[in-house]
């Protein structure tokens, strides 16, 4: 096991490493986020997905092919020289949500960047956030012409539970973007006080 | 090593891709291997961090020139997977095979990430959020 010699060794220099995703329909501004915020210019990396040990019907569409590429882009802010947190932007074709499972594992939250012209396209990753509980917020990214569209309606059209902060942003300002990680780390931690008091003293 | 070999033996006969046509050059690296030698998937933001042994000389020579550059950027800071694969222009898949033969070789060991739901202490995600007020 590639963890066995590792796990129990932590050096206190280790950095602690989180993730939150930006997830999104397609050309949102999922990489002009990451991009506002990173200390690195956002890296594209290439992930091959291999339907090894998922049912056939997982990749509708794409049965004739058993390895699928798709590339994510990713940035870095080193909060301290011992907590890093990673922005990774998910896959924007609907298609490779299966992807997501991956990228979603461990995280500690989500942005959901939603389009107001666009917001059918912001439906797959609502959802699926919902169902994984994954804690998430959802930024509406101020576009040319954008501002006709009232939060409040914008909110009600994404039927978002009520829990869940909704906020105006700017993809490309760096004030606005660390507003909406904020608010995803906030809501995080809202939720794991509310799961763990009954074990609080 | 030739436990290594036997190892890798049984990975090689849990191929899965066998339709998937000409084999691509980057998996060439990797012997075609798609899948590492342990149980886990590595995480895109485990940390790759050198042990001792990547510092002795002569291990220059069993080692691919892909390999010898992971544990050389790894020597100058921690390097996450994704990192690595960005930085090597690689696929992540193949970066989880070479990452994986080096820490068999124990020339490195991989963090495991710790879930935010199993973080000892939730004093971190406070931390996270007075970082990134900070920034």
């Amino acid at each position: 096991m590639v963890f066995g010699r590792s796990s129990r060794r932590r050096a206190a220099v280790e950095p602690v490493t989180l993730k939150i995703l930006v997830a999104g329909g397609f050309g949102v501004g999922k990489t002009t986020l990451v991009g506002a915020v990173s200390e690195i210019r956002p890296l594209r990396t290439e992930e091959t997905l291999s339907e090894a040990g998922r049912p056939v019907d997982d990749l509708e569409g794409v049965q004739s092919k058993s390895t699928t590429t798709v590339a994510m882009d990713f940035g870095r802010i080193a909060l301290r020289e011992d907590l890093v947190l990673y922005l990774f932007g998910t896959p924007g074709q609907d298609r490779f949500w299966f992807l997501w499972d991956e990228l979603a594992q461990g995280a500690l939250g989500a942005v959901v960047l939603v389009d107001p012209r666009r917001l059918e396209d912001s439906f797959a990753a609502i959802d699926y956030f919902e169902r994984r509980g994954i804690p998430f917020t959802v930024g509406v990214n101020r576009f040319g012409g954008a501002d006709e569209y009232p939060g409040p309606a914008v909110r009600a059209a994404l039927d978002l539970d009520p829990e869940v902060p909704f906020l105006m942003c700017d993809a490309r300002r760096r004030e606005s973007v660390k507003s909406v990680l904020v608010a995803v780390v906030e809501h995080a931690l809202l939720r794991s006080t509310s799961e763990r008091e009954p074990a609080a003293p | 090593m030739t436990d290594g070999r036997q190892r890798r033996g049984r990975q090689v006969a849990r191929w899965f891709d066998d339709d998937a046509g000409p084999v691509v050059r980057p998996y060439a690296m990797t012997r075609g291997r798609t899948a590492g030698t342990g149980e886990h998937r590595l995480d895109l933001i485990a940390l790759v961090v050198p042990e001792p042994a990547a510092h002795d000389a002569g291990r220059d020579q069993a080692l691919s020139p892909e390999q010898l550059e992971i544990v050389e950027r790894c020597g100058t800071a921690p390097r996450s997977i994704a990192e690595l694969a960005a930085g090597l222009d690689l696929p992540v898949g193949v970066i989880r095979v070479l990452v994986g033969d080096l820490v068999d070789d124990a020339l490195v060991r991989v963090t495991r990430p710790v879930p935010p739901a199993e973080l000892p202490d939730i004093g971190i995600l406070r931390e996270v959020i007075n970082g990134l007020r900070a920034l």
